[in-house]
C-alpha cells in the first residue's frame, strides 16, 4: 500500500501517534485534522493528543530546524498544521481542564511588524500548557505592563526581528523598574538579530533562541519561582 | 599566478561587500576611476542566515590584511545585531553605519524619519533577483499559502531604485502585484555608498 493510499482511522493508536508526527513534519493540515478527530472520537483526553503527538511531533521539527535539516517554510507549513489541531483542541481542553504551567503575555516590540517567531512561540508555549495572551505586532511598553497586570501574568515575552526594534526591550523592562514590579515577572526576549548578551545587558530573565528553548526556559522558570516562593 | 600576484599588489584598498551590492560598487568604481579598490564579494544568500554574516566577513577581513593596506566592509548592521561591527571594531576596519543595505541607499537619517515599518522594500538587485532571493527562500515557489504568514502585515513595497530602468522598475511592480502590496517607487541612485567607498 502506497502512502497515500493510507486510511488514517484504520491504524492502532500507536501507529497514528507515529503518522501524527510524519504528517505534523510534512505540514499536512488536513490530515493532523483528521487524525485529531479520530483519537478524540477513541476517547483519548484533548491533553493526551496535544502532548502525545503534536508537540512531540513539533519537537522534532524544532530539533531538526536547529540541526539544519529543516528550513523556514517546513517549519511554518509543521506550525499550520499544527494550528488546525489546535484549533480543534483548543475549546475542549478548556472543558476539561488541563494543566496550567502559567500564564504568559507576549508581543513584538514597538516598531516591528515580524511576528513569525512570536507566533511560534506563541503557539509552542500554548501546546506546553501556558495560557497565552498574544498583543500581536507593534506593542508598546505600556500595553505589555499594563495586560500583564490586569492579567495577573508570569511570563512578559518580547519578540523583535530588527536591529533597530530590538532595543525597545530595554525600555518595556526600565518601565517595569519605574513601576517596581520588575520582580514580579519572568521576562523572555527572542528574534534573529538577538543573542545571550543582549538579553543579560537589557536585563530580560533570558533570551531564548528558538520556540522550543522559549518552552523549556519558560518551564524552569516558573517552576524555580514556585519553589522559591 | 603571475595575473594573481600583480593584482594583489597593484590593489591598496580591499572592498569587502555583500554580492547583492557588487553592481553597484563596480559602477562606482568605475565611474570614479578608483583603480587602486579590488572587491571581493560574500554571497547575498548569506542575508538569510545573517549569524553566518560576521564569521564570513571575518575571514576576509583576516585573508585580506597581509595584501591590502586598507579594507572597507560594505555591509550595514544586516541583521547581525552588532556582531559584525564588533568584528569590525575589533580588526580596526570601517564597516557602513546602517541597519541595512535599503536604509544607506535611501539615505540612513531619511529612511529612519520615514519609519514605514510596514513597508517592504526592493533594491535594483532584489528585484531583479525576486525569485532567488524572496520566493524561493521563503518556500513560495512550493507553498504559496505561506505568502499571508509572511506578508499580511505589510501593506506597501517601496523600490529603491538605484538607476532609471523601465525594465527593473517593471519587474518591482511586478513582485508588488504578487504580494498583493501597493508599490511605490523612490529613486535613491547609491545613496551613501559611493561617499563610504571613496573613503579608501
Amino acid at each position: 500500500m502506497s502512502e497515500d493510499d493510507l486510511i488514517l482511522a484504520e491504524l492502532n493508536d500507536s501507529e497514528l501517534t507515529e503518522q501524527m508526527m510524519d504528517d505534523l513534519y510534512d505540514g499536512l493540515k488536513d490530515e493532523i485534522e483528521e487524525a485529531v478527530r479520530i483519537l478524540l472520537e477513541r476517547n483519548w483526553t484533548p491533553y493526551d493528543i496535544l502532548t502525545k503527538s503534536l508537540v512531540a511531533g513539533m519537537q522534532i521539527v524544532g530539533d531538526d530546524f536547529r540541526d539544519g535539516i529543516l528550513f523556514v517554510p517546513e517549519v511554518l507549513r509543521a506550525a499550520q498544521a499544527m494550528k488546525g489541531g489546535m484549533a480543534i483542541l483548543k475549546p475542549l481542553l478548556i472543558e476539561t481542564g488541563a494543566p496550567k504551567m502559567g500564564k504568559m503575555v507576549i508581543g513584538t516590540v514597538k516598531g516591528d511588524i515580524h511576528d513569525i517567531g512570536k507566533n511560534l512561540v506563541a503557539m509552542m508555549m500554548e501546546g506546553a500548557g501556558f495560557e497565552i495572551i498574544d498583543l500581536g505586532i507593534n506593542t508598546e511598553a505600556d500595553e505589555y505592563i499594563d495586560t500583564a497586570e490586569r492579567e495577573g501574568a508570569d511570563i512578559i515575552g518580547m519578540s523583535a526581528l530588527l536591529t533597530t526594534t530590538m532595543p525597545y526591550m530595554k525600555t518595556v523592562i526600565e518601565k517595569l523598574k519605574e513601576r517596581d514590579i520588575r520582580d514580579k515577572y519572568i521576562v523572555l526576549c527572542g528574534g534573529a538579530p538577538l543573542n545571550e548578551e543582549f538579553g543579560k545587558a537589557i536585563g530580560a530573565d533570558a533570551y531564548c533562541d528558538d520556540a522550543a528553548i522559549a518552552v523549556e526556559t519558560a518551564k524552569k522558570l516558573v517552576a524555580a519561582r514556585q519553589e522559591n516562593a | 599566478m603571475h595575473d594573481q600576484s600583480r593584482r594583489v599588489t597593484a590593489k591598496k584598498t580591499l572592498i569587502i561587500a555583500c554580492g547583492a551590492l557588487a553592481h553597484e560598487i563596480l559602477a562606482i568604481l568605475r565611474i570614479n576611476h578608483l583603480s587602486h579598490m579590488a572587491l571581493e564579494c560574500l554571497p547575498a544568500e548569506l542575508h538569510n542566515t545573517p549569524q553566518k554574516i560576521p564569521q564570513a566577513v571575518k575571514e576576509k577581513i583576516i585573508e585580506g590584511k597581509s595584501h591590502y593596506d586598507t579594507i572597507l566592509v560594505a555591509y550595514g548592521d544586516c541583521g547581525t545585531g552588532g556582531k559584525l561591527k564588533e568584528i569590525c571594531d575589533q580588526l580596526d576596519v570601517d564597516m557602513i553605519n546602517a541597519p541595512h543595505c535599503y536604509a544607506f541607499f535611501e539615505g540612513t537619517s531619511n529612511f529612519e524619519q520615514r519609519d514605514e515599518m510596514r513597508a517592504f522594500y526592493l533594491t535594483d538587485f532584489l528585484a531583479k533577483h525576486f525569485s532567488n532571493f524572496v520566493i524561493k527562500p521563503l518556500g513560495l515557489d512550493r507553498y504559496p499559502d505561506l505568502k499571508d504568514v509572511y506578508f499580511s502585515e505589510y501593506r506597501k513595497l517601496i523600490f529603491l531604485a538605484q538607476t532609471n530602468d523601465a525594465h527593473i522598475d517593471q519587474l518591482a511592480q511586478n513582485a508588488a502585484e504578487y504580494l498583493g502590496l501597493e508599490y511605490e517607487r523612490m529613486y535613491t541612485g547609491y545613496g551613501e555608498l559611493p561617499q563610504f567607498i571613496q573613503q579608501g
